[in-house]
């Protein structure tokens, strides 16, 4: 019971933090509640035995990624949106436009859910195949990090470096 | 015990979510954070499915697409730095030059 | 009516409630603590006239600023304002839940199994407290945003850049350590500091990893001292240089946050210092259910060295600052970790 509890309080959070995020004018606020998702998230990691994996989405995510984009929306002095004027009498723009759209989102949505809901061999509860322990222990996680999936750790860490070589360059200033 | 199929459900919410928001918005860095909200959605859905089989490889896989995020949103923000220092806005429309 | 089968979840609902308050009276207590030994180092007395030997010189200041008006600039946004405060906080308070401060107790043979000294303990414990301390820098920033103002945010930018800078030594030289421990349990790393050695048969040195790893202590203080936004890397709240850095607008309430939230940080710090290397709650003499006194101690020391080190040094400029953490500290912890993981191969091929 607390545990169903757990599950819709995160999911509430994170699909509700996301949607604001989606609909916020300023994206300071935005960045902020795709850091809550983010924390929801983790607790639903946190739900489903993988506890690295969870604390990895916050200290990645929540504190690496989302700080670079807080920094970013600050030196920027990110405006505000405002829509302008030929964007505001685009056809796409229009009120009835955008509630059948909605509406046809809306569909989609419940039809996913209905389809994945019915798939018999998804049914099964997710605590199935093995206990908690094993899926949750960092030192099998590392072992076959390092063992089974060399090649695209080392690739990884060659695509980091790559990114960050990359957006220094792209960022620096035309005259230097 | 909570079934699989809510952990999908969930995770295919918050994709749409994050499409719609790559779509509906006209601020270049709305557009990234849309972005990382597809990626978190399928992180979750990695993960499910990886307790799901009884196996470690869903997380496995979830670190890669979080080191992946990572670099695709430090050059990407790289590049909205670059041009919003060109043309003093964040709205993708207004950079058009390129069209016919 | 029966009451054991709640005796163990209200026990633990004391040593929470214990632990949360202790938090918040050892940032009173380190208040008063720093003025005294500032004090005494500049050769004065500190605070003596409220209450004996100033011991009520906390509540003092504390009463003060409760009564202080609750200024908000025009310009500040409404909700980060009050959210940055908060955030600092409460990152501050949580990061010490992973932390362990105790071995196991039974309260005097009442319970029946007995409750292990610490908040919670889960087997990612370490990387807990990094991922919260983490988080700590959207306290700092977001009130230097939010006040509009200039000296605001220059203190904010200046101390997320420093904190998010030393991050990366501070893990490095953690990493170090769990590598020697084999585990990520803050528990089971004090745990494998049980012992002693007998070094040249006579003098008998405990297992504390300090030994193993002095210079990975060494990094992890500094880079510590640094996350903390403490002297001699305060240069983002220096009162000499930036008014007061990212808190110059707030008062009050709002205000007292901001130094406890730092405090807070500093024992936690300090904490996980002492369960990592300097050997948690082990010593000579005492029973190991009251472990949890050393572990006072042995904290009460890192903290008076904190302290020490604020009025001894000078201050960095916050170039020499950041230099320091990319070209210094950073490749020294780096270093560090291949020598221990060359070493720890070594020694058990």
């Amino acid at each position: 019971m607390p545990e169903t509890f757990a599950f819709y309080m995160f999911a509430a959070i994170a699909v509700g933090a996301s949607v604001l995020v989606i609909g916020q004018r300023n994206p300071m606020y935005s960045v902020l509640l795709l850091i809550a998702s983010f924390g929801a998230l983790s607790g639903l990691y946190i739900q489903l035995d993988a506890p690295f994996v969870a604390v990895a989405q916050i200290i990645i995510y929540a504190g690496a990624i989302m700080v670079l984009f807080l920094f970013v929306v600050m030196l920027l002095n990110a405006p505000r949106e405002d829509a302008a004027e030929w964007d505001r009498t685009h056809p796409l723009r229009q009120p009835g436009v955008t509630r059948w759209g909605t509406l046809l989102a809306g569909l989609l949505i419940v039809q996913l859910a209905m389809a994945l809901g019915k798939m018999s061999e998804l049914g099964a509860p997710v605590a199935g195949r093995s206990d908690a322990a094993t899926i949750g222990s960092v030192t099998e996680l590392g072992r076959s990090l390092f063992t089974r999936h060399t090649f695209a750790f080392e690739a990884t860490s060659i695509l980091i470096l790559v990114a960050m070589i990359g957006a220094t360059v792209l960022a620096r200033r035309e005259d230097q | 015990m909570i079934p699989l199929s809510y952990y999908l459900i969930l995770s295919a919410t918050l994709f749409a979510i994050g499409t719609a928001g790559v779509f509906m918005r006209r601020n270049l860095i709305t557009i990234l954070l849309s972005i990382e909200i597809m990626l978190n959605a399928v992180n979750l859905s990695f993960v499910a499915f990886g307790r799901a089989a009884g196996d470690l490889d869903g997380q496995i896989i979830t670190f890669f697409v979080m080191t992946v995020a990572a670099a695709e949103a430090a050059v990407g923000l790289a590049l909205v730095i670059a041009l919003f220092r060109h043309k003093e806005s964040l709205n993708p429309d207004a950079f058009t030059s390129l069209k016919w | 009516m029966d009451f054991t089968p709640y005796l163990r979840p209200a026990a633990i609902g004391v040593m929470i409630f214990i632990t949360f308050n202790a938090l918040i009276i050892a940032s009173a207590i380190l208040v008063l603590a720093e003025r005294k030994i500032m004090g005494f180092i500049q050769q004065r007395y500190g605070p003596y006239l409220v209450g004996p030997w100033g011991l009520m010189q906390p509540f003092a200041d504390i009463l003060k600023l409760l009564f202080k008006e609750e200024l908000r600039p025009k310009g500040a946004d409404k909700w980060l304002f009050t959210l940055a405060p908060v955030l600092a906080i409460v990152t501050a308070f949580v990061a010490f839940a992973t932390v362990p401060f105790g071995a196991q107790t039974d309260l005097f043979g009442l319970l029946d199994e007995p409750i292990k000294l610490g908040i919670s303990d889960v087997n990612v414990g370490v990387l807990v407290v990094f991922a919260v301390t983490s988080m700590g820098v959207y306290g700092i920033v977001l009130a230097g945003w939010s006040s509009n103002s200039k000296y605001a945010l220059f203190g904010g930018l200046r101390a997320s850049a420093q904190m998010i800078s030393y991050e990366l030594a501070y893990a490095t030289s953690l990493a170090a350590v769990i590598m020697l421990a084999g585990s990520l349990s803050l528990r089971e790393v004090v745990d494998r500091q049980q012992g002693y050695w007998d070094l040249f048969g006579v003098l008998p040195v405990p297992k504390w990893y300090v030994f193993l790893q002095p210079f990975g202590f060494l990094i992890y203080v500094i880079a510590g001292v640094a996350e903390t936004n403490r002297a001699p890397f305060d240069f983002p709240e220096a009162e000499q240089e930036l008014v007061a850095g990212f808190n110059t607008e707030y008062s009050s309430v709002r205000f007292a946050m901001f130094p406890q939230a730092e405090y807070i940080n500093m024992v936690t710090m300090s904490a996980v210092a002492t369960d990592l290397f300097l050997g948690g709650w082990h010593g000579p003499f005492l029973p190991p259910e009251y472990g949890w006194i050393w572990f006072l101690v042995k904290v009460g020391l890192i903290l008076f060295a904190y302290i020490w080190v604020r009025w001894t040094v000078p201050r960095y400029r916050y170039d020499q600052l950041m230099t320091f953490g990319w070209k210094w500290l950073f490749p020294a912890a780096v270093l560090n970790l291949i020598v221990t993981a060359a070493l720890v191969l070594y020694f058990n091929a």
